[in-house]
């Protein structure tokens, strides 16, 4: 008898936390899209207004060119660095588990160390690329003062900061291809770059999905990095979507609208990585 | 021969490009405040000026405790949840499993911007804002360590449980003290991942912590650093960096290979 119970006795934590953190919130928010409430007072039903506001809100629409911005430099650059360096490592060569840890520091260390650090860098007058730039007798680059480069910048240091991992993905991606399709390729007198074309990248095609995948996520999720580093400026130019889902809340205490907000960023995320995966799957047939 | 130096070439560059960051953060946040705008490799002079500034503005001692605190009872609560809920679902059988283990793909699959509002909100109406409950209760329990703990528990041999069984072993016990010794490697991973994410998570104490003697380091060091507190002194924001960097760099040192290890395989999970 006791026995019957105690599958359930052993998952009840995890339905009890399913229920309170994942099940009601969801539900919750979509009934909060409907209404306009700033937590104290009660709420207000008011249909279908967040979504019209949403739709015609320029901030919102703001934050997603960043995020896409965000994106088309961030994934080319991840996808091609971190699989140069895997290339090289996965070569016959010493000292690999000191450059794979080298690669792979930033990773561990908290965003709000990198943010910090990397706002020094990109600082106008002193920063050490502006020092470096100058140096070479190049002029000086607004990382973060010009609207036009500043979510580029923030781009530029989530590639530092998550290469390493990537680099580790697609070492076990690489380690995958039998070493003998090589040897075949290279007596049939294929070059490096057709090995690489036609053996190297089928191959690693699901670590290159799951890399842009990743990285999409990544870049929805944007918050520490502008909120330390920009505030979400110059002229909200690296306002991402998370930030403006987090002011909503918290600076105007628009509850309705920021849960309005993250129901419609949650949903886009969950759409373009279903479209990711059905593309990416009928590039590999 | 030539290609091989030149992989090497590149390879050197790229790590001096992960570490020099680090290093130039090291020493510039021991250098006077009046040359960290030109600092390259070494400062005339080391002095601990900022350090000793930056511990007299914030009380970054206690935000330190609150992280350890926070870390450690957030990594207990995953092991001994998760692992309960994982074994279940590999070696027991009962109605309703099934539909369990979709509802934890979907809770994987799931962005935490829909939640992220809701979840304030419930803490604020349980009274759990500015408490170590809010920072520590939403993450006790995660689909991905329930799915690492059942992949785990699923290699066990079924005999062995069943010896512990006839021996007169409770389930609990099976689980904590005849299968844990055979599945370490998953728990330290496991382990590393959830302290990682607690110890580095910075958003959530943002919203449900206001009161300072409570705040989280992260959330400490950020605050300092946009703040007016550190008075746009470099030195005092780049020594708080560090200080927030240093535990996880030397648990890093120590556990290089196991830290690798585990953050490949949340990556490859997702």
């Amino acid at each position: 008898m006791k026995r019957k119970w105690l599958p359930y006795i052993l998952v009840s934590p995890y339905i009890l936390h399913f229920i309170v953190f994942v099940a009601f919130p969801v539900l919750f928010s979509l009934v909060l899209t409907f209404h306009k409430w700033n937590i104290i007072s009660p709420m207000e039903y008011t249909g279908f207004s967040n979504y019209t506001k949403m739709f015609n809100d320029r901030m919102f629409w703001k934050s997603l060119v960043n995020t896409f911005k965000f994106l088309i430099i961030h994934i080319p650059l991840q996808i091609i660095i971190s699989l140069a360096l895997a290339e090289f490592l996965n070569q016959n060569i010493k000292l690999k588990g000191f450059f794979r840890a080298a690669f792979f520091l930033p990773v561990i260390v908290s965003g709000v160390v990198v943010t910090i650090l990397w706002q020094q860098l990109f600082g106008y007058d002193s920063g050490l690329f502006n020092r470096m730039l100058v140096a070479i007798g190049l002029g000086k680059v607004g990382w973060l003062i010009d609207p036009n480069i500043a979510m580029g910048s923030i781009a530029l240091m989530a590639t530092w900061k998550n290469v390493g991992l990537y680099v580790i993905l697609f070492l076990v991606g690489l380690q995958t291809v039998p070493p003998h399709y090589y040897e075949a390729a290279s007596i049939e007198g294929a070059s490096h770059w057709q090995k690489f074309r036609k053996i190297t990248l089928p191959m690693i095609n699901p670590t290159i999905f799951m890399v842009v995948i990743l990285s999409t996520i990544g870049g929805f999720s944007l918050f520490i990095e502008p909120y330390i580093m920009t505030g979400g400026g110059p002229l909200s130019s690296t306002m991402s979507s998370v930030l403006y889902v987090y002011k909503q809340a918290f600076e105007y205490f628009h509850m309705g609208y920021s849960v309005t907000l993250g129901f419609f960023f949650a949903m886009l995320i969950l759409a373009v990585v279903v479209i990711q995966k059905k593309y990416i799957e009928r590039g590999e047939d | 021969m030539k290609k091989k130096i030149l992989i090497y070439t590149l390879l050197i560059l790229a790590s001096l490009t992960f570490l020099y960051p680090f290093y130039w953060m090291v020493v510039a946040s021991l250098a006077p405040e009046s040359e960290i705008g030109n600092l390259t490799f070494l400062p005339s002079d080391f002095s601990f000026n900022s350090y000793t500034q930056m511990f007299s503005k914030i009380p970054i001692g206690k935000a330190f405790f609150n992280s350890i605190i926070t870390a450690t009872i957030t990594t207990a609560g995953v092991i001994t949840f998760c692992s309960m809920v994982g074994y279940a679902l590999a070696k027991m059988e009962f109605r309703g499993r099934q539909a369990i283990f979709y509802i934890i793909i979907f809770t994987m699959t799931l962005p935490f911007q829909i939640t992220l509002i809701p979840n304030y909100i419930t803490m604020v109406k349980l009274g759990l804002v500015d408490t170590y409950a809010a920072l520590i209760i939403p993450f006790m329990l995660n689909a991905f360590a329930i799915l690492m703990f059942r992949q785990a528990f699923m290699t066990i041999p079924q005999a062995l449980i069943d010896a512990a069984r006839i021996d007169g072993c409770s389930e609990i016990r099976i689980i904590f003290q005849v299968l844990f010794p055979n599945i370490i490697p998953t728990i330290v991973t496991v382990g590393i991942l959830s302290f990682m994410n607690s110890w580095n998570e910075v958003l959530w104490p943002l919203i449900v912590i206001r009161d300072e003697s409570l705040m989280t380091m992260p959330q400490m060091v950020t605050l300092f650093s946009v703040g007016g507190r550190s008075e746009s002194q470099l030195g005092v924001k780049l020594a708080a960096a560090v200080v927030l960097a240093l535990p996880i760099m030397i648990a890093y040192g120590f556990f290089q290979k196991y830290f690798i290890q585990s953050m490949a395989s949340s990556g490859i999970k997702e």
